[in-house]
């Protein structure tokens, strides 16, 4: 197996406060790895330093070395490691104004592509890959990505993120806003997705952990604690703080 | 996150089966004086009994099952209430087995005594040991003592062949005898699966507190480590 996001002794700060101690993980390609771990253990910190969206927040600052396909992403300008670094985020945010199809080929967009036949067939693909084409391909150009229910705003805006195709797919919380039937699509769409990227998901909730991710890390007060096989996890970890963690002995 | 109610379901699941396998003890443990005493009473105690172990397995089953649903458990819980579904079972067919010694010693008891080559109480002590220190080791999450119940099978096992060849050329040499040595291999036979029953109790601890299979004289560790 290939090492897809590969990252050593990452530390985050949040003005003088260290929110990540040193992190060591390497990321499988083309796998799911879910970031597990209570309120305020560093795991959005984490995998938002992976497309260095945590040093956009002026008081922020990391130290380490984050590698993506071997990459280091602090010697390369910010927009390609955020091409090739997609990320979604728990409250759906299309861009209200904009129609689906302007929402999906923004991201092509900004990176140069105008040509109209490059972006229907990417917005078409995008949207097909989110699961999401068969629902909206009578209202492209008509219904702004605003007027979508809540699950599929998050899949237009998953959409959205593939049409640049990244090599890495960051969600954070992607379904604790959605109805059971919408985080199901959503899980499903990971099971497909992985086929292709790489999948780091942040998520609460733990049997969707188990459900999505083949590898799982279990953070706390910014260190990570546990990173193995999810089955590993789930069933016999091998730290006792992982442990009670996971069988809601704290936390 | 902390689950306090599920961790008293839990703590209630325990106590149940902890209920039950007073219930399968006890049933042995009478089915084994009757056939020391002779007594049709203890006998038919035993068969009475049963229904109260088949109830206990079931409402055991139940929240065992409800607590898979409602609670998704996870790691050492997950392990314990699949180790206490197993157990559950293994527990109602220690109470099966007392029943089918009660029933040889109500065949026995219609007989004349005679004396047979075979100690059927020194192994039933051998036995109620194992089923007894089997369940300490799940009250007390003890994986050594668990361990020593594994070991302890071999002597039971050994005991039970020793009985059959015993028993079998008793038949032969003493017709007369040959009803009441074929109940006793029964009985022997019996307790030699109560051990089993010990055996996979200890087996399911084990798995319980360490996430190790053990069984089948494996040693691996559960669950890709």
């Amino acid at each position: 197996m290939a090492t897809a996001v590969d990252v050593r002794d990452l530390k985050a700060w949040f003005g003088k406060t260290e929110a990540l101690h040193g992190i060591n993980i390497a990321i499988e390609s083309k796998h799911a790895t879910a970031v597990i771990g209570p309120s305020g253990c560093g795991k959005s910190t984490f995998i938002r330093c992976l497309n260095r969206m945590h040093e956009t927040n002026p008081e922020a600052t990391a130290d380490g070395e984050v590698k993506i396909g071997g990459d280091d992403i602090y010697a390369m300008p910010a927009v390609d490691v955020r091409r090739r670094v997609g990320m979604v985020f728990q409250k759906p945010n299309p861009f209200p104004t904009m129609t689906i199809y302007d929402n999906v080929a923004a991201g092509l967009k900004l990176n140069g592509s105008h040509k109209r036949r490059t972006l229907d067939e990417a917005v078409e693909h995008s949207l097909q890959k989110a699961a999401l084409w068969d629902e909206v391909k009578d209202v492209l150009k008509k219904k702004s990505g605003a007027s979508l229910s809540g699950g599929q705003q998050q899949r237009l805006c998953i959409a959205r993120a593939l049409a640049v195709k990244p090599e890495v797919l960051l969600m954070d919380e992607p379904a604790s806003a959605l109805d059971p039937i919408s985080t199901a699509k959503i899980e499903d769409l990971i099971f497909e997705l992985k086929q292709q990227l790489t999948i780091v998901i942040v998520t609460h909730n733990m049997q969707q952990a188990s459900r999505v991710a083949e590898f799982t890390g279990f953070f706390l007060m910014g260190n990570l604690v546990e990173f193995d096989r999810t089955e590993k996890i789930f069933t016999n970890p091998s730290d006792k703080r992982t442990e009670d963690y996971i069988t809601g002995r704290f936390g | 996150m902390t689950r306090i109610r599920f961790h008293q379901e839990l703590d209630e699941l325990k106590h149940r089966i902890l209920a039950m396998a007073g219930m399968a003890e006890q049933a042995i443990d009478l089915a084994v004086q009757a056939y020391s005493l002779r007594d049709l009473a203890l006998c038919k105690r035993v068969l009475d009994n049963e229904s109260a172990i088949n109830r206990a397995e079931r409402e055991v089953d139940e929240l065992a099952i409800d607590l898979l649903a409602m609670q998704q458990p996870m790691a050492v819980d997950l392990r314990f209430i699949l180790a206490v579904i197993k157990i559950n079972a293994d527990l109602e067919r220690v109470g099966d087995q007392a029943v089918n010694i009660a029933q040889r010693v109500m065949n026995m008891i219609e007989l004349s005594a005679t004396d047979l080559p075979v100690d059927i109480p020194a192994m039933a002590g051998r036995v109620r040991a194992m089923v007894r220190d089997a369940l300490r080791s799940f009250i007390e999450g003890d994986t050594e003592l668990a361990k020593h119940v594994l070991e302890a099978d071999d002597e039971i096992d050994r005991m039970n062949h020793e009985a059959f060849a015993q028993l079998s050329r008793c038949m032969q040499t003493k017709p007369d005898s040959a009803a009441q040595a074929l109940d006793a291999l029964s009985i022997a036979r019996n307790l030699e699966r109560v051990a089993d029953h010990a055996t996979n109790i200890a087996e399911d601890v084990i798995f319980w507190v360490r996430g190790a299979d053990v069984r089948h004289g494996a040693g691996h560790s559960f669950a890709g480590s």
